[in-house]
Order: C-alpha cells, then structure tokens, then sequence
C-alpha cells in the first residue's frame, strides 16, 4: 500500500509539473511580442512539460500496472531529439521569409554577419 | 488523490491548448501560426497519455508515437515550404 501510494505521488508529481509547463507555453504564446521569442517559448517549455508528463506516466503503467511500455521511453527520446530542430527550422524559415523583429529588439547578429559576406562577395 | 491529480493536469494541457488556438487563429505572419501548430500537437501527445492513464488501457500509448512523428514531418514540411516555396527541390542550390 505504501509503496504504490509513494509512486503515485511521483508520477503526480511529474505529470502536474509537465502540464503547468504545458501552461506556461501557452502564456508564452500569447503573451511574447515577435515571432522568434514565441518559437523559443514553444520549442522550450513545451518539449519539457510532454517529456515530464511521458516520464510520469511510464513510472504509472510500470510500477502500478506492472506494464514496461518500451514506446514511451521511444517517445521520450523522439521529442526530445525532433523539437528543437523543428523549432530551428521555423525559426530559419521566419527569418529568410522576411519576418520583422519586434520593435524591442535590440540585436541582430544574423543581419550583420549577412551584411558582411555580401559585401566580401561569399553570398549571393 | 491520484485521480485529482490527473483531472487538474487536462484542464491545464486544455487551456493551454486553447491560449495556441488563439495564436492559431490571431497569429500576424504564417510562422506564428505554424509554431503554435506544433505547440498544439506536442501538447496532444501529452492529453493521450493522460487519457490513457484515465481509462486504465495502454492501447493508446502507440499513437504517440504517431502524433510525434507527424507533428514533425508537418513542421519540417511547412518551414520548408516557408523558405524556398516547394518542399522538395531537385539539385542542391534549390533551383528546380
């Protein structure tokens, strides 16, 4: 009896700090000012909050259940590998198609650097 | 307890869910909205494993898997899109 109410509290545990970090993307989402600081939200906050809730529930169907699901370990690897390069590529993607900055950003890197390759001829 | 536990936590993916459809919706530029996209499908994976729990089954844990592939392979699709105007290019400058 103890030992399964101690597994429950973790994986409550768990499971409630992904969702809350499921919450706070969402404030991110809505409340971020320009394109790329609401992809870092995303890409961030959300691939930790499913990863916790996908650890939660394999200690859940393991320990209570007596179920080693192997695909939700599989799953915990995938999205840990395959969200940030999605965040990456839209975030790529949203600067090449001409996506203005907000208006307090204060630095531009990428824009420098492409300045100066274009003026020593690297780029087209 | 537990119970409790797991009720608080599709309320909070749920809202969370419809603050990324309203970004979906409002979003000013196509990045916006496809970065709210893939938000909404991570945030789904999450709802399944949930709702699995609820129903004491695990028949559903395989569509996770399935729902985090095809989140991807749509993002990467879109942004490709986005960038050159096709998704798939013939040669390595990204003329056709």
């Amino acid at each position: 009896m103890t030992e399964m109410e101690i597994v429950k509290f973790f994986a409550g545990l768990f499971i409630l700090l992904g969702a809350f970090l499921s919450l706070v993307t969402a404030f991110g989402l809505i409340r971020l000012p320009d394109v790329y600081t609401r992809n870092h939200a995303a890409s961030k906050s959300a691939t930790m909050g499913v990863m916790l809730v996908l650890l939660g529930t394999f200690l859940y169907f393991w320990l209570i259940e007596n179920h080693f699901n192997s695909r939700l370990l599989l799953g915990v690897a995938f999205i840990f590998l395959t969200s940030p390069v999605a965040g990456h590529l839209i975030a790529r993607a949203a600067y090449n198609s001409g996506v203005k900055l907000s208006d307090r950003t204060v630095q531009d890197d990428l824009a420098k650097a492409r300045k100066k390759m274009k003026t020593e001829g690297h780029l087209k | 307890m537990f119970e409790a536990v797991l009720w608080i936590s599709v309320t909070f993916i749920s809202l969370a869910m419809i603050g990324m459809i309203y970004r979906v919706i409002k979003g000013p530029t196509v990045a916006d909205r496809v970065v709210a996209l893939d938000a909404i499908g991570i945030s789904l994976v999450s709802v399944i494993a949930l709702v699995s729990i609820v129903l004491e089954t695990s028949a559903f844990l395989d569509i996770i898997l399935l729902i985090g592939i095809l989140a991807f392979i749509g993002t990467v699709a879109f942004s490709k899109f986005l960038e050159k105007g096709v998704i798939m290019e013939y040669d390595r400058d990204g003329n056709r």
